[in-house]
């Protein structure tokens, strides 16, 4: 019995250790869940690169990015993708990147290259706004709020559902837009406001959206919810009968919606350095920007990328998004996130 | 008189075969050494690797304590509530099922099961459509009654989680409790009311004690399930509740704060291995040698009235409780999703078959789009290869289990351990641990084994402790080689535990969702991976789309459990 | 005591019993013999109330137990298999019935141990039954069911599972504990020779109907019908066809393939009637002659069995060569 297991084990060590084919290099690329793309782009980098892309998916970012700082050691890709702003600082601390200074990056915005030292690399981003049901407002002849402040308004009580910053993604975000909004002493005030007012808290997004949001296809009791800026778009572009008129829109007045930017980097350790580089370039390149909005409903950092009619049409981001330091983020997220639960939820 | 017995005593040594395997340590060990080697490599390495990783003395400061302690309050008392109502319905249905015929009862057994490995956003898309704000109860009491709002709350309360448990876990009682219940000598109980007693007392001082065995394996194996709930509390509790599990996602997966999560998981781990024991001591002592019949004679059609009340009365109370909530996954799953329009045009309602034609269509040209037919294929895969891996090791874990020496007493506890264990944990154990071995597909079948193994040591066992000597006795005297006695008096016997440890190994595995996420390529998802993909982005497409892998999982589930159980050799006997 | 008026059951859509009708009198032991599937059991179900019957009706002294739940009927039932309690000791099993009855400890204490003693296990109280070999745990089984004083005691093939040196032993124990304590039994059995040495009456069933009832000596004796001679093994059982009537002996001139006998019937016969003849195979002074030519000769411990060719039996006292032809004289019985 013994003799089989350690027969088994030995097979499945010199298989990681196989000698390298001298055919194509394989390329691995650990992503977040929500990671899309076409693959005839995909097929286009491989054949100009004689190389195989391969991805791991691996939970949310922050599941992914506990993956990846696990394993530095001994990394599990060469690329990693999906980290976002609020990550980043955790992410560069804990060195799991090597810097990388792509040719690409002169032409992004240098509002998104927020790692100075080139080791995460701007990709795309998107805004966290609140969504609301169009019908609804329409038929209670209810104003759309314009504010933040607008929300804890009699009038709207009960009608909002945000997800917990500890488990959610975007309901992180909005936090972080209320803390940009109001400052660090007084955002707890409006939160309790907002709990006064009748402030619905859920636990994951899918839950805000498909059981609470009335504007999706759960029929939910909250017409407004904490979601994408996207969101209106996708709407579209998933209907079950072709519509000419998004049933949603985002609120975006000065600091309801909170920039998320994610980003790449090459991962610490990795012995396809050069190919791994060639597709971060290719990650920032026209091509792979422009297949972005439409798999993953996010916007491209590539200025002038054409997007789809849709996303045009519907899509939406702020003019005026919230925005927080990184490392301010990283330095206090902890405290915040704990704030926040004793005065909504205890 | 003397003569006989010493007879039959020499007799006894030979046809217990269990005991004469069992008697030499050498044979225990290598009975125990498969299942432990495997739980060694696969769970205890990676799971102390991790905490050792991250274990601090951070972990030991006071609020760290605090919060540790409330948390773990609150997830032993929802357990225990949970448990208990489980148990309460669980057992009227296990005395259903295993005592009456009644038609389509087949169909409803297999479908108790289908909840068991429904992914839990599945679930509760289900419950919310049967009992959430606008769900089907709601909004008829709204209309009956004229109300304003929805009167019953659901969605974040306690009592969600309660429900969801219940409906999650009965299966578990109904299998291993009816299992025992169907296998009992039909003339105890005509004894026992021959001697006087009516059907309570029959009930009380002969069938509950012959079924304490059966009861506290079900008992530990619901508990364990309600300890270390965590898509339920999520979804249907809501950010108020907190249990262990969830408190370690959050503190290691959103926060990164390792040491907190160390420390809770640890406090998990210890609390598992409490109950396991306590567990163990109890069940070593319950073993009762009871004679079972592998036919199922005891079955019958109600005929009195209060055996029909019974059994229409628990009929419409697992009816409405199992299968409405699942109801809303199908029906959805063929109905027009749009989103209200307002002034813009009226919704079209109506059936619509896009939604399965959807699935088989890559729309996007994704790189990740998987054709349901494979995602079916992936599943249905790392089911079988589960069913395997789970039966090869539990089965001598079983044997030796069936007559516990003291070997048996301090490994048993430690067999149920990944049952409680955090499976976040344990997933971040694997990363540290296996690291570049984590895309090997068999990795997710072992996963899943993990959670398997103990549910088919638990079923398998008191089978095999409870096939009494004196029917192996009988077939040796008979002439019948060890062979035959095997193939003739423990196989029938067996047989309907192995298919019960069977379908409950396939079921958990279709039904798997955290570790394969973590552990899986994404070029073989399963199907419940898939259906998480589709509600992670708005749209009726998606949305209707989910629907209609959850409705094909729950197919593909029930028919694959209708199949388990058809496949008896004659005789086999009923459960 | 208990009668039984008129009872019908089916089974699976099939007649079972079709008008069963006997009752029991003060302390004796009736014994209800029949093939196995004849629906014995399922009498005893429904005398003990597990089962109820689709029409007829059960009476203890003149009341009808139809309103009587199984756990009030106060009749003790003996299975097969013992049917004891694994999960109890021996000292429970035997217990239980006591402790049904709500018995105070000291009291239920006394009478374990004293019917323990009735049945020759004093020292097994706290033994496991499941340890206890086949004999010892029907003696445990006969005890729990004597303990609480029933009314009136029935066995199911009690002894079908022992071995033969054990089952002669225990019948003739069990024999005796009913001669002492008096209590009224229905004993079932296929076999013949347990019902002659328990019973002080024989009720043959057969088809769902009692088809002969009386002591075992009437019935040994008068059979009645083909089926019950066979069955008791009474001898050979032949037909044969009324020839002649000799009205100043009263007999029929009876041919057969294996000769004519002159037999006295109590039966109306026409000339040309089917009859079944019964031969015993004990030879007898004055009895009709039968000639043979011996196929088998079968040592049966003080008496030799010898086969005909005609495949009758008769009994010699010594043993014919194979082939030779001999001539008995036997009795020969009309059955109708």
């Amino acid at each position: 019995m013994k003799r089989i297991i350690f027969l088994l084990l030995s097979i499945f060590l010199l298989s990681g250790c196989s000698p390298k084919p001298s055919g194509p290099q394989t390329l691995t690329v650990m992503t977040h869940d929500s990671f899309a793309v076409t693959d005839t782009v995909v097929q286009a980098f491989e054949q100009a690169n004689n190389a195989k892309v391969t991805f791991i998916k691996s939970g949310d970012a922050g599941a992914m990015l506990n993956k990846a700082i696990l394993s530095k050691d001994s990394p599990l890709a060469d690329v990693l993708y999906g980290v976002d702003n609020t990550f980043l600082s955790r992410a560069v601390a804990a060195d799991i990147y090597e810097p990388y200074d792509s040719p690409a990056l002169k032409i992004i915005p240098v509002e998104y290259q927020l790692d100075a030292t080139k080791r995460a690399l701007p990709v795309d981003y998107s805004d966290v706004c609140i969504i609301y049901d169009k019908a609804y407002f329409a038929t209670h002849n209810l104003p759309i709020p314009q504010k933040l402040d607008d929300l804890t308004s009699s009038q709207y009580k009960g009608l909002l559902v945000t997800e917990n910053p500890a488990t959610s993604s975007p309901g992180l975000a909005f936090l972080l837009a209320t803390i940009k909004h109001f400052g660090d002493s007084d955002y707890i005030g409006y939160w309790k406001d907002l709990r006064q007012n009748g402030l619905v808290v859920v636990d994951g997004w899918e839950t805000a959206y498909y059981t609470n949001f009335s504007g999706s296809t759960g029929k939910g009791q909250q017409p407004m919810v904490v979601s994408y800026g996207t969101d209106p778009a996708a709407e579209v572009m998933f209907a079950t009968t072709p519509i000419s008129d998004s049933p949603v829109a985002s609120i975006l007045g000065p600091d309801t919606c909170f920039r998320q930017i994610e980003f790449v980097g090459i991962l610490k350790g990795t012995v396809h350095r050069a190919l791994a580089e060639k597709f971060v370039d290719f990650m920032l390149g026209q091509k792979f920007q422009a297949d972005i909005p439409g798999q993953m409903f996010v916007y491209p950092v590539l200025p002038n990328v054409t997007l789809p009619d849709a996303f045009v049409k519907y899509a939406q981001k702020a003019s005026q998004p919230a925005v927080l330091a990184p490392d301010v983020i990283a330095a206090n997220r902890d405290a915040w996130i704990q704030a926040w639960s004793d005065a909504v939820l205890k | 008189m003397a003569g006989f017995t010493q007879h039959e005593d020499r007799r006894t040594q030979n046809a217990d075969y269990p005991a004469a395997i069992t008697a030499s340590w050498v044979n225990r060990l290598f009975l125990w050494f498969l299942p432990l080697s495997f739980l060694v490599v696969f769970f205890f390495y990676p799971f102390f690797r991790i905490l050792a990783y991250s274990f601090s003395i951070e972990s030991l400061k006071l609020p760290n304590l605090q919060l540790a302690f409330h948390v773990l309050i609150f997830t032993v008392y929802q357990a225990v509530l949970s448990t208990i109502l489980t148990l309460l319905i669980g057992l009227p249905a296990a005395y259903l099922f295993a005592r009456f015929d009644f038609r389509g009862k087949t169909l409803l057994r297999a479908l108790t099961l289908v909840p068991f490995m429904l992914p839990t956003v599945v679930v509760a898309a289900g419950f919310n459509a049967l009992l959430g704000p606008r769900g089907w109860v709601n909004l008829g009491l709204m209309q009956a009654l004229a109300l304003e709002s929805p009167p019953i709350p659901f969605v974040g309360t306690l009592s969600a989680i309660l429900i969801a448990h219940v409906f999650y876990n009965t299966t578990i009682v109904i299998r291993i409790v009816g299992n025992a219940l169907s296998g009992l000598d039909p003339k105890l109980e005509q004894a026992a009311r021959s001697l006087g007693a009516d059907s309570r007392r029959v009930w009380w001082n002969v069938t509950l004690p012959l079924l304490r065995s059966s009861l506290l394996a079900a008992s530990l194996l619901v508990f364990l399930f309600d300890f270390t709930s965590f898509g339920v509390i999520l979804l249907l509790g809501g950010p108020a509740f907190a249990t262990l599990e969830v408190e370690i996602y959050i503190q290691a997966l959103q926060l990164l704060n390792f040491p907190v999560a160390a420390l809770l998981a640890f406090i998990q781990l210890l609390c598992t291995l409490a109950f396991a024991i306590i567990y163990s001591r109890i069940s070593t002592r319950s073993n009762v040698q009871s004679a079972p019949r592998a036919g199922g004679s005891n079955i019958r059609k109600p005929k009195a009235r209060l055996e029909r009340v019974f059994v229409t009365g628990m009929l419409m109370l697992l009816i409405s409780f199992f299968i409405l909530p699942m109801l809303a996954l199908p029906l959805r799953s063929v109905s027009r999703l749009d989103a209200d329009r307002g002034q813009h045009g009226t919704v079209r309602v109506g059936l619509t078959a896009d939604y399965y034609d959807e699935l088989f269509i890559n729309r996007n040209g994704s790189i990740f789009y998987v054709p349901p037919v494979q995602a079916a294929a992936n599943s249905l895969g790392y089911a079988g290869a589960t069913v395997l891996l789970s039966l090869l090791l539990g089965f001598p874990a079983a044997l030796a289990l069936a007559k516990p020496r003291r070997l048996e007493r301090i490994l048993d506890p430690i067999l149920i351990i990944p049952l409680g264990a955090s499976a976040v944990t344990l997933g971040l154990g694997f990363i540290l641990a296996f690291g570049h071995w984590l895309t090997y597909p068999w990795l997710v079948p072992l996963a899943h084994t993990l959670v398997a193994l103990p549910f088919v040591i638990r079923t398998l066992q008191p089978a095999l402790a409870s096939i009494p000597d004196r029917l192996r006795q009988a077939a040796i005297s008979l002439g019948a080689s060890p062979f035959r006695v095997w193939q003739t008096v423990d196989w029938p016997i067996l047989q309907r535990a192995t298919l019960t440890a069977a379908t409950f190994a396939f079921t958990i595995s279709l039904g798997e969702f955290g570790a394969t996420i973590l552990l899986s390529r994404p070029d073989y998802p399963t199907i419940p991976i898939a259906i998480y993909r589709f509600l992670s982005q708005p749209g009726g497409l998606n949305y209707g789309q989910a629907m209609a892998m959850a409705t094909l999982l729950m197919a593909l589930t029930t028919a694959g459990i209708l199949l388990i159980e058809k496949l008896r050799l004659p005789g086999a006997g009923e459960f | 005591m208990l009668e039984l008026r008129d009872i019908y059951k089916t089974y699976e859509d099939q007649p079972l019993l079709c008008g069963i009708s006997f009752a029991l009198t003060a302390a004796e032991t009736v014994c209800l013999l029949g093939a196995s599937g004849s629906g014995k059991s399922t009498l005893l179900k429904l005398i003990a109330g597990l089962e109820m019957p689709d029409s007829g009706k059960i009476m203890w002294e003149g009341q009808d137990l139809a309103s009587t739940p199984a756990h009030s009927r106060d009749f003790g039932l003996v299975f097969q298999d013992y049917a004891l309690f694994p999960h109890l000791d021996v000292f429970d099993n035997v217990a239980f019935g006591l402790k049904m009855k709500s018995w105070s400890y000291v009291e239920i204490e006394k009478r374990v141990n004293e019917v323990l003693s009735l049945v020759g296990m004093n020292n097994f109280n706290h033994r496991k039954v499941t340890d206890l070999s086949g004999g010892e745990q029907q003696r445990v089984a006969l005890a729990r069911a004597i303990a609480p004083r029933p009314r009136m005691l029935m066995f199911d093939e009690p002894l079908g599972a022992l071995d033969r040196a054990l089952r002669e032993d225990l019948l003739y124990q069990l024999r005796g504990i009913l001669r002492r304590t008096h209590i009224p039994a229905i004993y079932v059995t296929h076999d013949q020779e347990e019902a002659f040495t328990i019973a002080d009456r024989v009720l043959m069933l057969h088809s769902g109907r009692i088809v002969r009832a009386g002591s075992p000596a009437e019935v040994w004796t008068s059979p009645g019908t083909a089926w019950a001679a066979e069955f008791l093994g009474l001898g050979n059982v032949i037909e044969g066809n009324c020839r002649s009537r000799n009205e100043r002996l009263k007999m029929w001139n009876i041919s057969t393939t294996f000769g004519r006998f002159d037999v006295k019937c109590a039966h109306k016969h026409e000339i040309g009637d089917n009859v079944h003849l019964l031969l015993r195979p004990a030879q007898i002074e004055g009895g009709s002659v039968v000639r043979g030519l011996v196929v088998d000769v079968l040592f049966q411990q003080d008496r030799f069995k010898a086969v005909l060719e005609n495949s009758l039996y008769v009994y010699v006292q010594k043993p014919p060569k194979i082939g030779q032809m001999i001539t008995v004289r036997v009795a020969v019985k009309c059955l109708g």
